[in-house]
């Protein structure tokens, strides 16, 4: 099934809007670039990809967009739901900790759940610091994974885990869901059920979803997909027409 | 370099702080360890060196009056190899410008024959034959003569009292002021410990040799002793006789000839009051650096599990990567040797340098008390040998396991990451408790999930809380015992003794004496309490049937009352010599000709001092076929009229001494106080270490574990502080859960060493204030947090984006 990219995304207000972004680190004597003088805007509702082999830049891009870290240079401003709006690159520890409990919802590559709680309780570890969260269990069922709620980690498969961490990252109403490589460490057919949890969340929950990859065939789900490398923007390509998940194949 | 030694230096600084810790801990244990005992090693080789050097006695005798020529009878007797006479009198001691109370011993010097036992060591000024001018003090000086008296005075009291040679005193000689010039101060083999009453008071009790001939003649004793010193043939010449079966059948022998003197029965260097007080040391520090330093390597060796577990877990994959590049097995497993075998190495290092400082300073407070002409502290070899072994040993026990797992690792199977722990509910939950808030069952999940080592956590707090607990029960101890011997037991103020016992009519006289409340009369013989092969020597006391001055009290502080005719013992004293309440003691009695009492075992008592027998007074003067005689009288004084009676009594020719409570409380306290706060900072010292060690690391391995997942949680939005209390909440809940284990160990450990310390001497009230227990509470407390501030400081650095990157 193809979907045309809905009218409303290219019309939406931004929620990002980054101008000359730089990131150098200090490795010893040597500076290392890994973002130079990145624009960007992120439009609401988005579904965008970021593509790159590795040094491209695309993880530090999305840790300077989650609030991980502070750009060297350059200016991103932020909009909320309420329109209020935040200079990301001059936010202190204590502001971005609170944007990224606002605002952000995070998966990652390796799940990083809390091997000592259950899939709920994981998924309520978010709930008990979110404003407006919605029920713990509601994040579970709606990836699929109700009858699963009362087991650890350890008795969880890869992508039940994975998909336990999208609970974990949407349960809180997040503006944004940022994925960093979501699918690198699960099989084809695993991989393809995150992806599909993710497009549909960010279909019926409107959640701006920002995805890290590698795999140039996920960029085919994306509203846009921007591709990194040398810590610059190669090119910005938008899908007119854009795959389900199980059109995908890699 | 090799590139495994690099590695390892590598290793050991990025871990520098978790290793100094653990060797810290090691460095306490062995520093404890080599302090005690190196001190206790010195003080006997220092008093064995002085006991052989002025020939120390073996059996010693106190007789009435016996003539001169039973010296020869006496050596004439198997198994003893000399004889040395002497004449001692106890006398009343006034110091110019003191009111206290100050009894001294005065003892002849024979200056034609010099004692060829118990000689003396000049410690400054010069001895009693040199440079005497004529006329000034001569041995035909006439009985009664006023003359001043040359004396050597013990160096104890010379420095409690800051005599110099030139000083010059008063002595109550036979009922006549004697002026004592002090000539020289001296060391004597038999009185390095001299305090009052086996107290260290050492202001209220001096040791004085003056003329032989001049005391003989002061008290009538020309020609004649009242104390024999003997020394036994070495082992071994006797056909191969053990000295103790020799010293026993000397003892015997030597009995029987001085019996007729009115010989009390001889005792061996067991009883010598100043062997016997300096043994007792000896013991004590022995069960101290013996106890606590096992605590103390006990954990570190925890440590070192825990520490280097982790360490191993977190290298898995290194040491696979090392067997594949074809490294043995013992290669690897020596590597992580060689790693703890340096920090234990550093530890053990700096404990011998601790132990050898320590040591030093624990011999100078030693021989404050301990008069011996040379101390040197020196650690024995073989000791330093023990303490190495120990070292080794707990090194190797610790780290065993996670070595040996080292071996165990296939390289595939290290290669790969570690399964996700498991973890199931807590047990609270299970039992279905529910609404435990998700941080806590974080918390608790955590601790369930791996048992042992929480188990060994909390511990190792406890053990730290309990050493404190240990260091400050001692100030408890002594102030328990003050309590109850001066407090509850003895309620007088003044005690005056009598040179014999007089008719209780003497009562009334001393009841106009200025100042003075009540009197109350008491009775105190010397007999050997027997049954059947059993003896044990001491003083029968007789106290009125209500007492009220001078009460029989047990360790919890209730009074004991006397309503039999029989007699009371101390409970140690009849365990030692096998007696029941309703058995039949003999008691034998020296008093001038030998007599024998039997009398019924009617109570026991565990009292804190001493082996005691007690009586009612009128069933004692009965059994004695007395009338109504006292030996001694227990004053109760108005408020601040102590010195007026002191100085009345002096008056009195009946009075043989007297003993002032406050006087002496205030000399021992300067003592005991210092000396307690001493060892209460030490071990609150090493204590400190313990606590740090253990939050310390633990919280280090919890952050290194864990830190993945905190910065997870930092990236879920989670603020530092709340990460920093799910981290730390876990040590904060090991600790509150170490606390009350630590006080009731603390306590197990009081109890435990009061019995092993228990002596004839003393029974150590296992009483603890709940200020020591606060006390513990808060020194482990503090460390506590210290230690957790620094790990939050590690915590507000965790990387978030390597969070993201890396798998566990």
């Amino acid at each position: 099934m193809r979907t045309m990219s809905s009218p409303a995304v290219s019309a939406a207000p931004s929620v990002f809007c980054a101008r000359g972004l730089s990131k150098t680190y200090q490795s010893g004597d040597v500076a290392v670039a890994a973002l130079r003088e990145v624009d960007l805007d992120v439009r609401s509702g988005e579904f965008l990809v970021l593509l790159g082999p590795s040094g491209s830049g695309k993880s530090t891009l999305l840790n300077i967009l989650g609030g991980l870290e502070t750009a060297s240079a350059g200016s991103l401003t932020h909009r909320a739901p309420d329109g209020s709006i935040t200079d990301l690159t001059q936010a202190d520890d204590a502001a971005l900790t609170s944007y990224r409990r606002r605002h952000v919802g995070f998966v990652f590559q390796f799940y990083n759940l809390i091997p000592s709680l259950t899939a709920l309780e994981n998924v309520a570890l978010v709930t008990d610091i979110a404003d407006a969260p919605m029920p713990a269990a509601d994040a579970l069922a709606r990836v699929g994974l109700a009858p699963r709620c009362d087991h650890f980690p350890s008795q969880l498969s890869g992508g039940e885990q994975q998909r336990v961490a999208i609970a974990r990252a949407i349960v809180k109403r997040p503006q944004l869901l940022l994925c960093d490589e979501p699918t690198g460490a699960l099989d084809f057919a695993t991989g393809l059920l995150v992806l599909e949890t993710i497009a549909d969340i960010n279909r019926s929950l409107g959640t701006t979803a920002l995805v890290i990859t590698h795999n140039a065939a996920i960029a085919r789900m994306a509203d846009r997909v921007v591709v990194l490398g040398d810590g610059r923007i190669q090119r910005v390509q938008t899908n007119t027409a854009k795959c389900a998940p199980a059109e995908l194949s890699w | 370099m090799k590139a495994l030694n690099r590695k390892l230096w590598r290793d050991l600084r990025t871990m520098w702080s978790q290793a100094l810790t653990i060797a810290l801990v090691v460095a306490s244990g062995v520093g404890g360890f080599l302090t005690s005992l190196s001190a206790v090693d010195s003080l006997a080789d220092a008093r064995d060196a002085f006991y052989a050097r002025n020939r120390f006695a073996d059996v010693f005798a106190s007789v009435k009056r016996a003539p001169d020529a039973l010296a020869a009878r006496l050596a004439s007797l198997p198994g003893v190899a000399d004889v040395q006479t002497s004449i001692e009198q106890v006398v009343r001691i006034s110091l110019a410008g003191s009111s206290d109370p100050v009894l001294g011993l005065l003892i002849g010097l024979d200056r034609r024959y010099p004692p060829r036992l118990n000689q003396l060591t000049l410690a400054a000024g010069r001895a009693l034959d040199d440079g005497t001018a004529p006329g000034d003090m001569s041995a035909d000086a006439p009985a009664g003569s006023d003359a001043a008296l040359d004396a050597l005075v013990s160096l104890g009291f010379a420095r409690a009292r800051g005599l110099a040679p030139g000083a010059t005193l008063q002595a109550l000689v036979n009922g006549r002021q004697r002026t004592l010039r002090i000539v020289g101060l001296a060391l004597s083999p038999a009185h390095i410990f001299a305090g009052l009453f086996g107290s260290p008071d050492q202001r209220g009790f001096g040791v004085f040799w003056v003329d032989q001939d001049a005391l003989a003649a002061a008290y009538g004793l020309r020609g004649a002793f009242n104390r024999a010193a003997l020394r036994l043939t070495p082992a071994g010449a006797l056909g191969g006789l053990p000295p103790e079966v020799n010293e026993r059948a000397v003892i015997a022998q030597a009995a029987a000839l001085l019996a007729p003197y009115g010989g009390t029965e001889p005792t061996g260097r067991h009883d010598q009051s100043s062997h016997a007080m300096l043994q007792g040391e000896i013991n004590e520090q022995q069960v101290l650096g013996t106890v606590l330093p096992v605590i103390f390597l006990a954990v570190a060796a925890f440590l070192l599990n825990v520490v280097v577990s982790r360490l191993v877990g977190t290298q898995r994959e290194q040491i696979a990567a090392l067997k594949a590049l074809g490294y043995a097995n013992t290669t690897i497993a020596r590597h992580y040797l060689q790693l703890v075998g340096l920090i234990a190495g550093v530890g053990l290092l700096l404990g011998l340098a601790l132990g050898h400082w320590l040591g030093g300073q624990l011999l100078g407070l030693y021989a404050e008390v301990f008069h011996m002409p040379r101390f040197v502290h020196r650690i024995a070899p073989g000791l330093v040998a023990v303490a190495a072994g120990i070292t080794l040993l707990i090194t190797l026990g610790g780290t065993l396991s996670a070595i040996l797992a080292t071996v165990r690792l296939s390289p595939a199977q290290a290669m790969r990451p570690p399964a996700p722990g498991r973890f199931r509910p807590t047990l609270a939950e299970r039992l279905g408790w529910h609404q435990l808030p998700t941080g806590l069952r974080m918390v608790l999940r955590n601790m369930e999930r791996r048992p042992l080592r929480s188990a060994l956590g909390i511990a190792g707090v406890a053990a730290a809380v309990a050493i404190v607990v240990m260091g400050n029960f001692f100030r408890d101890a002594i102030d328990r015992l003050v309590d109850i011997e001066f407090r509850l037991a003895l309620r007088g103020d003044v005690t005056l003794w009598l040179t014999d016992p007089v008719d209780a009519a003497v009562a009334l006289q001393l009841a106009r004496l200025p100042g003075v409340l009540a009197v109350e009369p008491a009775r105190q013989i010397e007999a050997t309490l027997v049954n059947g092969h059993r003896r044990e020597r001491l003083a029968l006391r007789g106290l009125p049937r209500q007492p009220q001055l001078n009460r029989l009290v047990d360790v919890d502080g209730s009074a004991v009352a006397l309503n039999g005719d029989g007699l009371v013992l101390t409970d140690r004293l009849a365990h030692k010599l096998g007696l029941r309440v309703g058995d039949l003691a003999l008691l034998e009695l020296p008093q001038g000709r030998h007599r024998q009492l039997v009398l019924p075992v009617d109570a026991l008592v565990r009292e804190a001092m001493g082996l005691n027998a007690t009586m009612r007074l009128d069933a004692l003067n009965t059994a004695l076929g007395d009338g109504d005689l006292a030996s001694g009288y227990v004053l109760a004084l108005e408020r601040g009229r102590e010195a007026e009676l002191l100085d009345a009594t002096r008056q009195l020719p009946l009075v043989a001494g007297a003993f002032s409570k406050a006087t002496m409380l205030r000399n021992m306290q300067a003592v005991t106080t210092r000396n307690v706060l001493i060892m209460s900072s030490v071990l609150t010292l090493f204590a400190t270490v313990i606590a740090v060690g253990v939050v310390y690391n633990n919280a280090r391995i919890a952050l290194a574990e864990r830190g993945w997942e905190l910065a997870s949680l930092r990236v879920l939005g989670f603020t530092q502080g709340e990460v920093s209390a799910l981290l730390l909440g876990e040590l904060a809940l090991q600790t509150l859960l170490a606390l009350p284990l630590g006080m009731l160990a603390g306590r197990a450990l009081v109890s435990g060493t009061a019995a092993l310390l228990r002596n004839d001497q003393f029974d150590f009230p296992a009483e603890i204030q709940p200020r020591t227990y606060a006390f513990a509470v808060l020194a482990v407390l503090a460390a506590a947090l210290a230690s957790a501030a620094v790990v939050r400081r590690s915590i507000s650095r965790i990387d978030m984006v390597s969070a993201l990157k890396t798998r566990e």
